[in-house]
């Protein structure tokens, strides 16, 4: 049998060991995340109108593009693993590649952004733009939560586009093993932490 | 018993292939190896450099504090001392020390697996050890840190001109270390048992690591987001912690303590493991109660979780929050007490003797029953508030993290040493390395709580003339511990060199690693074991348990000189 690693002695229990193994990390990403998302919603409540403030000068019409863009890419992902589950080569091929391609343009639109809030003397530090209080903290929480998503986003760009190499020149098994569903599956979990990004960092204090 | 670590020995009945050792001698089948042994034996070697580099700051401070005035080195020296004592004890010895050395070698076997279920992951996870270790070493050598290992803000992020943002990050990668060690186990232990190992019959140790694995996966990231919040603190400017731009330090502690105070039961759970499986094994008794310590190590691993506040009795949290987290704290001494008395039911009626691991283990009970008391001690807010920062803390989680862990690794260590390497230790030396061990250790720690409630803070290079005899004496102690870490070195070199063959079994224990050569062979076992019985079967159910057959030829081993020239 082709892709059978040691210790393994069946497919089966090897694509199980395999699933375990990948929900454990993204077990462990959860917690990595949820020290973020717990120093935000300690801050959020000290400082309601700081946030306010803050949230509000965010780029929404980038931050809704890039939304819309991940969520699609998981779609693509999804496809390239059902069709992997199916055996269709050229279906995975064109999924992996889509959700590559998918990836790297939520990439640009970033830099995008984070070059006009750099513009806007978003960076905090001396010479930062917002006067509230809070408002700081707030892109504190902003730069280091999208990124270490865009750490995690470029990784997972790069994992993608390799698998996609490395299965159009035959050099992975990919039938019957574990490998795309575990790649697919970080990836919803990059997609699954923005959905939670975009509504702390780009939807709040536009309510007025 | 004949000679079985020769190839082919018929007393097997079926030829084995050669030992994992005759796998390959160069440094590459070492250094490339995915063989769960190999990579055990790689951490040994790793985390026996970092103890020796722990210890040896540890000996340059307790130097320091044989006077009253700061002579030896500068205060400033001192806190890069102890900074680095903490750092490297607590992240490069204390944490991998049991699960990735003995868990690493044993585990599989234990459970009658070829390998653990990620065999490459595994060599990962070593060289990430050792790329987090040479960062924090580099910290090091460019003139080190002077936080205290816990980092704390803002101290760690506004004031500090030493080199925080290197040592974090070398923590940091470690963690990745730690959480690929943890994953891999947990899928070991799910997917790779042999037949018929049901997980009511796994050993406690195996238990142990599963739940320390547990542990590691999931509050060691809440250690690394917190040291890269730092780092971009210090090297971004962000403003997390920052008092003057509305950022809040205490934040840091709770999530730093959330993963910090799990990370005790990292440190002591594996030890719990070992201990069981060699009290068992030199009593001669199945283990007490073995479904109540299997709850008791995932109660331990499951409340470890919500304690992390009475790390923070005197940091401002509400008085409200103090008194929950100080009940918690009691409650989960509940499970750690069921282990210490069905350790202690087990010895009841049993044939004990009293060999090298056995009395590195019944230190073991002693040391981690004070640790454990004084820490309720420390539970209780008006207690700890007197004593907080004080040497009463620092010899609570001594006793806790070197009488109690580091004695449990030693039992391991000589427990396992025989099915490691394939030879016999000097038993007599052992036994007198335990014992001294046990003696240096008490002379060191127990007048640090006399210190500590007479109201000597901790983290000083100088102290009042009223305190020196107490420290006079924990010095001394000191170099009573270090004489006792050293003597191993030369009786397991002694061992590799001209050690009597061990045997497959040499302590008739029960548990499938002795059911396969010493050493064993690259795939642990010649064909799959099946097992058809409980754990810690040393005798019949309800029956008296027996003396061990050999126990008499090997007492009278044992009073022959080890090496007659």
């Amino acid at each position: 049998m082709s892709g059978l690693n040691e210790p393994f002695q069946t497919l089966a229990r090897q694509r199980g060991a395999a699933e375990l193994g990948i929900w454990i990390f993204l077990a462990s990403e959860l917690v990595f995340f949820g020290g973020l998302f717990t120093g935000y919603s300690v801050y959020r409540f000290l400082y309601p109108d700081g946030f306010l403030a803050a949230g509000a000068e965010t780029n929404l019409i980038i931050g809704t593009a890039n939304t819309a863009i991940l969520l699609t890419s998981s779609a693509t992902m999804a496809v390239a693993v059902w069709a992997g589950r199916e055996g269709l080569r050229r279906h995975v091929l064109w999924g992996l590649c889509l959700t590559s391609l998918l990836g790297a343009g939520f990439m640009v639109l970033k830099a995008v952004e984070y070059a006009e809030d750099i513009r806007k003397s978003l960076v905090p530090g001396a010479g930062f733009a917002l006067p509230e209080r809070g408002a700081e903290i707030f892109f504190s929480f902003y730069w280091i939560m999208t990124a270490i998503h865009a750490v995690h986003l470029t990784i997972g760009v790069a994992a993608v586009s390799l698998a996609a190499w490395r299965l159009w020149r035959g050099r992975v098994d990919w039938r019957g093993t574990a490998f795309l569903h575990v790649l697919g599956l970080y990836w919803h979990l990059i997609d699954l932490i923005w959905i939670f990004l975009f509504p702390l960092l780009y939807l709040l204090g536009r309510g007025g | 018993m004949t000679d079985a670590a020769h190839p082919g020995t018929p007393d097997h009945g079926y030829s084995l292939p050669p030992s994992y050792l005759g796998a390959g001698t160069t440094l590459r089948s070492w250094l490339l190896t995915t063989d769960h042994k190999r990579i055990g034996l790689l951490y040994l070697a790793s985390i026996t450099v970092f103890f020796l580099i722990g210890g040896i700051a540890a000996a340059v401070m307790r130097t320091e504090l044989m006077t009253p005035t700061g002579d030896l080195v500068s205060a400033d020296t001192y806190n890069r001392l102890f900074t680095l004592h903490g750092v490297i004890m607590v992240w490069f010895f204390l944490i991998p020390a049991v699960p990735t050395t003995l868990g690493n070698f044993i585990l599989p076997m234990a459970i009658g697996a070829r390998d653990v279920a990620f065999p490459r992951l595994n060599l990962l996870s070593w060289y990430l050890n050792i790329a987090g270790g040479t960062l924090a070493l580099v910290a090091l050598l460019l003139g080190g840190v002077d936080t205290g290992w816990t980092f704390y803000t803002p101290y760690s992020t506004l004031y500090s001109n030493s080199y925080v943002t290197l040592a974090a990050a070398g923590v940091f990668v470690a963690g990745f270390s730690s959480i690929a060690t943890g994953l891999n186990f947990i899928v070991t232990v799910h997917t790779q048992r042999t037949k018929g190992m049901t997980w009511m019959r796994l050993p406690l140790f195996v238990w142990s690591i599963y739940a320390t694995s547990i542990i590691l996966v999931l509050a060691t990231p809440a250690l690394a987001i917190v040291l890269a919040m730092i780092v971009g603190e210090r090297v971004f400017d962000l403003g997390l912690f920052d008092p003057t731009r509305g950022g809040d330090p205490i934040l840091f502690q709770h999530i730093f303590w959330f993963y910090s105070h799990p990370a005790v039961y990292i440190m002591i759970l594996p030890g719990m493991g070992v201990v069981t499986e060699v009290l068992t094994c030199f009593s001669r008794r199945k283990v007490f109660g073995y479904e109540a310590m299997v709850f008791a190590i995932l109660g331990i691993a499951i409340f470890g979780f919500f304690v992390w506040g009475h790390h923070m009795f005197v940091s401002g949290q509400s008085t409200f929050a103090s008194l929950i987290f100080s009940l918690l704290s009691f409650v989960i001494a509940v499970p750690s007490a069921i282990k210490v008395f069905n350790w202690s039911a087990t010895l009841y009626g049993g044939h004990i003797t009293f060999e090298a691991s056995m009395l590195y283990a019944l230190g073991f009970v002693g040391l981690f029953t004070m640790g454990g008391l004084t820490g309720l001690f420390l539970a209780s807010v008006p207690v700890d508030v007197h004593v907080t920062d004080t040497y009463f803390i620092v010899a609570h989680f001594h006793y806790i993290m070197v009488g109690g862990m580091v004695s449990a690794f030693f039992a391991g260590l000589h427990f396992w040493w025989p099915k490691i390497t394939g030879r016999m230790y000097s038993e007599g030396f052992a036994r007198a390395a335990a014992l001294l061990m046990f003696v240096g250790f008490n002379v060191t720690f127990f007048p640090q709580f006399i210190l500590g409630f007479m109201g000597m803070p901790r983290r000083y290079w100088s102290y009042p003339p009223e305190f020196q005899i107490l420290n006079l004496m924990s010095s001394f102690g000191a170099m009573i511990l270090a004489l006792a870490y050293a003597l191993p070195f030369v009786y397991f070199a002694l061992s590799l060199w001209r050690g009597r063959m061990a045997g497959d079994n040499p302590w008739r224990a029960t548990g499938l690693e002795w059911a396969t050569a010493s050493p064993p062979p690259r795939e642990n076992f010649a064909e799959p074991p099946v097992v058809d019985s409980a754990p810690y079967d040393y005798h019949p159910a309800h029956a008296e348990p027996t003396e061990r057959e050999d126990a008499r030829d090997r007492e009278d081993q044992d009073d022959r000189p080890e090496d007659p020239r």
